[in-house]
């Protein structure tokens, strides 16, 4: 694992912060179609898919038990799905090292599922004791289709606020392998 | 050294995951008063002022893209609209001979302390600065607390800025100096003793998980007539034993009934719309006081 910065560390913890804060504020008030848009598993992949499994686990962890503190929850409930959510998104990095545009498309909806429904069946485990209408399926497609639509400038904002910190960005390397006389690939046929 | 990595990414993905569980299991183990509540309440009374100040700023930004949906959705609801106005104004025709007529049962029974006049309750208006995300914890945060005269366990009532969408949403799960939590009736802990205006059914209304504008009426038996149509209000307290009373005064309204699964029968299932569209809630009140224990 690459070496994290204190400078990176504090933009990554005041990250954490902010977005709690504003998808308790003001995103859980705005309604499209129904539903509202959950930012803190499209962040938390987010970091995840660019520092890597270990800071996204960490990272999923320390929004959850924030997330579970601020809304008065059962604590631990948030940080087990948002840890598993940053590590998942973590080891696509680390294993395939996605480049394509829709990448962070497919990781936010995919988030997002895990998120909403894993979040739901430890509700079921912990003993909720109410009849669960069709609705909920249908609010969390929702909720899947509608974080998928943001996830690209939500991917975009966190890379471009963590970007200059990060050690090691896929991007930058491949740029700067064409860049510093290795072989494009169009050259080697 | 990859295996290094390897361990050390293994130990701290295993290390999360039970703090989490221990997390989980010290939370529900332990009672309101508990270190990680006390931890939750100090926390909060922290985050709060910030929430408030992010709730203003960004004020502006919910209004545009609510002004948005509502656009949109409001070409839909214009034919719905129209259907329940003409319905409203036979309901309204036939109100107004039961208005005279409970008027005068009240001079005559001397019920004067009428419900809807919240005064002795003691009402406390206060702001709704944040919503939680989740589809399972129904809960909202207001910008008055204890310093006002709001304790934990208090009814709050809402409004949506529609005519009917007046009554109760939910109960004072946290009070702060200067912030509250306020549980939802759409939260799966909380439940509401209540009665059928029409022919005094009582019952216990619960919430239907993933759903804010279906509401259950529990506990019905199958002698007990319940239609469509039929207005649910709170029963308050209705045990003679003082430590039982119950938090919500007689009264409030809490919602219609929109249908009854298997009516006449043990299983039958009575399903009720909330007055408040709990997500187009920015004002609350809070009732500070009990009057004669919520009795009716």
């Amino acid at each position: 694992m690459a070496r994290i910065s204190p400078k990176l560390l504090l933009r990554v913890a005041l990250l954490g912060v902010l977005v709690v804060l504003l998808q308790i504020s003001a995103v859980s008030q705005i309604y499209v179609f129904g539903t509202t848009a959950d930012l803190t598993p499209l962040v938390v992949a987010a970091v995840g898919l660019l520092c890597g499994s270990m800071s996204g686990a960490v990272f999923g962890f320390a929004v959850g038990l924030f997330l579970d503190t601020a809304l008065v929850q059962t604590m631990g409930l948030s940080s087990l799905v948002l840890t598993i959510v940053g590590y998942g998104a973590g080891r696509l990095r680390e294993l395939r090292d996605p480049q394509a545009a829709i990448v962070p498309v497919l990781v936010g909806a995919v988030a997002t599922a895990v998120w909403t429904v894993g979040f739901g069946l430890l509700n079921f485990l912990l003993g909720v004791d109410t009849p669960v209408s069709f609705l909920l399926l249908r609010q969390i497609l929702s909720t899947i289709v509608l974080n998928a639509l943001i996830a690209l400038p939500v991917f975009a904002l966190v890379r471009r606020w963590l970007g200059p910190f990060l050690p090691d960005d896929p991007r930058r390397r491949r740029r700067r392998a064409y860049t510093t006389g290795g072989l494009s690939p169009l050259s080697r046929a | 050294m990859y295996d290094k990595t390897v361990r050390r990414r293994r130990a701290v993905l295993g290390l999360l995951v039970v703090s989490s569980l221990i997390l989980l299991t010290v939370y529900f183990g332990e009672s309101r008063g508990g270190a990680l509540h006390s931890v939750q309440r100090g926390l909060l009374a922290v985050v709060s002022p910030i929430q408030e100040g992010a709730s203003r700023a960004l004020k502006p930004v919910t209004n545009l893209f609510g002004w948005v949906g509502d656009t949109v959705s409001a070409k839909g609801d214009l034919k719905d609209t129209r259907r329940e106005r003409d319905a409203w104004r036979r309901q309204a025709i036939r109100n107004e001979a039961a208005v005279a007529e409970n008027a005068q049962l009240r001079g005559l029974l001397g019920l004067d302390q009428s419900p809807k006049d919240l005064t002795p309750y003691r009402p406390v208006t206060a702001r709704v600065n944040g919503q939680s995300p989740t589809l399972w914890y129904a809960r909202i945060f207001i910008d008055k607390g204890t310093n006002d005269g709001i304790r934990d366990g208090m009814p709050v009532l809402g409004s949506d800025g529609t005519d009917e969408g007046t009554g109760l949403i939910g109960k004072v799960e946290t009070a702060g100096s200067g912030f509250s939590v306020v549980t939802l009736i759409t939260d799966a802990s909380v439940e509401v003793t209540a009665i059928n205006v029409q022919n005094t059914t009582s019952g216990v209304v619960a919430p239907k998980a993933g759903n804010p504008r279906d509401l259950i009426l529990k506990y019905t038996s199958k002698d007990d007539k319940v239609a469509k149509g039929d207005t649910i209000v709170t029963a308050g307290t209705t045990s003679s034993r003082p430590d039982l009373d119950s938090p919500y005064p007689p009264d409030l309204p809490i919602g219609r009934v929109t249908r009854v699964d298997e009516p006449g029968s043990e299983a039958q299932q009575v399903h009720l719309k909330p007055f408040v569209d709990l997500r187009h809630v920015q004002f609350v009140q809070v009732l500070t006081k009990k009057v004669d224990h919520n009795r009716r």
